[in-house]
């Protein structure tokens, strides 16, 4: 390590300018500390809990596999000619989160990918006062049917800075809270 | 005073503090690139130290942190300290390493590369301090992460939901073995490769500290890690929010947008900063001048240019032209910062030189040439009358030296006072100059990097080519100063043309001078 900047001769050595150097080097790790630390971040209200809504999820197919007519056979390329056609589309996802009768999340989820033949992925957190709340989850994945495929509801009552998850899965009857 | 713009006034002012504090060879402002290599080794150090106790598990994590916290607090402890502030730190140093850049113009033009190419290098050390965070795994670790999967879910290339992974019972060590490889090697290799493209377009690049600015910042960081140790939030906890949060603001100023704003408009606005950031160099764009030609004819293939360029422009290679040399230089335009540094390295751009009229040197500045310099140089003396003529060189980066034109002082402006061959100043003299008063880049501080270093090297006689012996040197003052230190660049002048004046009393022998001895030495 050079004894200082190779190209310029050090000062001489200075009790007054070491105490001068001492005064910036601290003022330096004083800004250096404060905002390592400071000033702090509150992310969550004191009387607050989280309600996240969380899941991934493949939806119906927007219509059934059919079987194809030798007609329809005969229109199609010689390796195309398969007797089953299954669209692979699925229904865009509906979801309505409401909290003590209020609608506190909606929202209308297509699914991706080219074909948008892929699951959905849901991850929305809600920001709620902590205390009783009666949850009601209403969601629609099938697009030939009107109104709710799967309807949850339940008060729960939730701690300050409590995080509730309320997750889905279809084989294990649809919505729950953790 | 010089009309200055407010940023570069504060930049200044803080350098001459810093001047003040320090001296010039240990000014904090002068070795940030230094500086912030040196905190980087204490991050290295202190992290090695650190994760031979660190336990890359989910439920080791925590408490391997509280041990080296509280248990070995007296060394594990302060090597975390150490290891945290050095962090926060290099944030500061790299920030005012662009704050100096852009204050005193140093991003565009022939600098576009060197900008450009450092701020992402700036993202690249924000995210190392980001996954070093995780590591922890307290509750602003597990905060950090569920933010940062929700920005990742945003990208459009990534399917499936991240966040998901953090919520209760989803996660295994893997992502603790995944964060550790990230922190540990896969971010500072990207880094130091970052980094190497930073300073691809610089000679002579310097990563060592002075070695006192090192102490001094060395027992600054250990004082401050005894004073205020580290310490950790609360243990992460899946199933809780974490209400009030001590972020570290070096680090984590992005992620408090997310309250404020979606995913997706955070990125916006991230990379909407960076990628205006990156554009300034062309938010007005700056010319650079023409850059330098080589007269092979006139060029030995010395290589002292090469040495010379700050900017690694200049090649040494193979002689193409079947003269008796063994190489020539070759210069890479797109490289060049036109400084004329060159010019004043090159043997054969001494001005007694009168085989060759006009004056041709090695290398040369298409606008403003060694020929150019000469002629300039007795344009300007002709034209004093005054009894103590002094002839004044200053460059076009920092104090306007056309404010010292007078009667008795004649102005010389060059792109930079490293490009005044050592000659010249014989040559002046010789031709009746009584004293030279050098400016410039304050020392230290040079807009092209070695201008200054060089002259004074080549006038203290340590780099050719020298400032003959001969050459009186009590005719020549160097002075430097920015554009704030008019009032002292004057009052140095007027004490120069005094001293000249009793010199001129009592000195009736002008200094004797050789014509083109260098040159022939040169064999050019």
């Amino acid at each position: 390590m050079p004894e200082s900047n190779p190209h310029i001769a050090p000062r001489r050595i200075n009790v007054g300018y070491l105490l001068l150097q001492a005064v910036n080097y601290a003022v330096f790790m004083a800004i250096v500390w404060y905002f390592s630390f400071s000033p702090p971040y509150r992310q969550l209200a004191e009387n607050s809990a989280v309600v996240t809504l969380a899941f991934g999820h493949a939806s119906k197919r927007v219509s059934e596999c059919s079987v194809l007519t030798q007609e329809e056979l005969d229109k199609l390329a010689p390796n195309m000619r398969k007797p089953m056609d299954c669209p692979r589309q699925r229904s865009p996802v509906t979801i309505e989160l409401r909290l003590n009768g209020e609608l506190a999340a909606r929202e209308v989820l297509r699914p991706p990918g080219l074909y948008q033949d892929q699951s959905i992925d849901v991850y929305r957190n809600i920001k709620v006062p902590k205390g009783q709340h009666h949850l009601s989850v209403w969601m629609n994945d099938d697009s030939n049917v009107d109104g709710p495929t799967f309807e949850f509801e339940k008060t729960v009552n939730l701690l300050p800075a409590q995080r509730l998850v309320l997750s889905f899965d279809p084989d294990k009857n649809g919505f729950s809270v953790n | 005073m010089t009309k200055i713009n407010p940023i570069k006034l504060g930049y200044r002012l803080l350098e001459g503090w810093f001047n003040f504090s320090f001296g010039p060879s240990w000014n904090p402002l002068y070795n940030l690139g230094t500086l912030t290599f040196f905190f980087f080794w204490v991050v290295l150090v202190s992290g090695l130290y650190l994760f031979i106790f660190f336990d890359t598990s989910i439920a080791g994590a925590y408490k391997s942190v509280e041990y080296i916290s509280h248990e070995q607090w007296y060394m594990a402890g302060v090597m975390r300290s150490m290891h945290r502030y050095a962090s926060d730190a290099a944030v500061i140093t790299i920030i005012l390493h662009m704050f100096r850049e852009f204050s005193l113009d140093r991003y565009r033009g022939f600098r576009w590369f060197s900008w450009i190419t450092g701020v992402p290098t700036l993202w690249f050390v924000i995210t190392l301090g980001i996954t070093g965070y995780w590591l922890v795994w307290d509750e602003l670790a597990l905060y950090l992460a569920v933010l940062s999967s929700e920005l990742a879910d945003a990208l459009p290339f990534v399917s499936g939901s991240m966040a998901r992974n953090f919520l209760d019972g989803q996660l295994t060590d893997r992502f603790f073995t995944l964060m550790g490889f990230l922190h540990l090697l896969g971010q500072p290799i990207l880094l130091v490769f970052a980094v190497w493209i930073h300073v691809k377009r610089l000679s002579y690049v310097e990563i060592n500290a002075p070695r006192g600015l090192a102490i001094g910042s060395f027992l600054a960081l250990l004082a401050l890690s005894l004073i205020a140790p580290v310490e950790s939030h609360g243990p992460a906890n899946l199933s809780q929010v974490p209400r009030v949060l001590h972020l570290d603001w070096f680090y984590l100023n992005v992620y408090p947008l997310l309250d404020y704003y979606t995913a997706r408009q955070t990125w916006m606005i991230t990379l909407g900063t960076t990628f205006l950031l990156m554009l300034l160099p062309w938010l007005p764009p700056k010319k650079t001048g023409k850059p330098a030609v080589v007269h092979l004819d006139h060029c030995n293939g010395c290589g002292q240019c090469a040495d010379d360029c700050p900017f690694d422009a200049i090649d040494v290679r193979a002689r193409t032209d079947g003269a008796r040399w063994a190489h020539e230089v070759v210069v890479q335009p797109n490289q060049c910062a036109a400084c004329g540094i060159c010019l004043g390295s090159c043997p054969a751009s001494n001005p007694f030189r009168q085989k060759h009229e006009p004056l041709v040197t090695g290398i040369d500045m298409p606008e403003l040439s060694a020929n150019q310099l000469r002629a300039e140089t007795d344009r300007v003396l002709s034209n004093l009358k005054a009894d103590t003529k002094i002839l004044v060189f200053g460059c076009d980066n920092t104090f306007d030296v056309s404010a010292l034109e007078s009667d008795n002082s004649a102005v010389v402006k060059v792109y930079c006072i490293g490009m005044l061959p050592s000659t010249l100043m014989e040559y002046a003299l010789k031709k009746g100059t009584d004293g030279i008063f050098i400016t410039g880049c304050r020392t230290g501080d040079c807009y092209f990097r070695y201008g200054n270093v060089w002259l004074d090297k080549r006038f203290e006689g340590s780099r050719k080519p020298r400032l003959r012996a001969r050459a009186d040197r009590r005719r020549i003052m160097v002075s430097r100063g920015a554009e704030i230190d008019g009032a002292r660049i004057r009052k140095s002048l007027a004490d120069f043309r005094s001293a000249i004046a009793g010199l001129n009393a009592s000195d009736h022998d002008p200094p004797r001078l050789d014509t083109d001895r260098d040159t022939q030495d040169a064999g050019i």
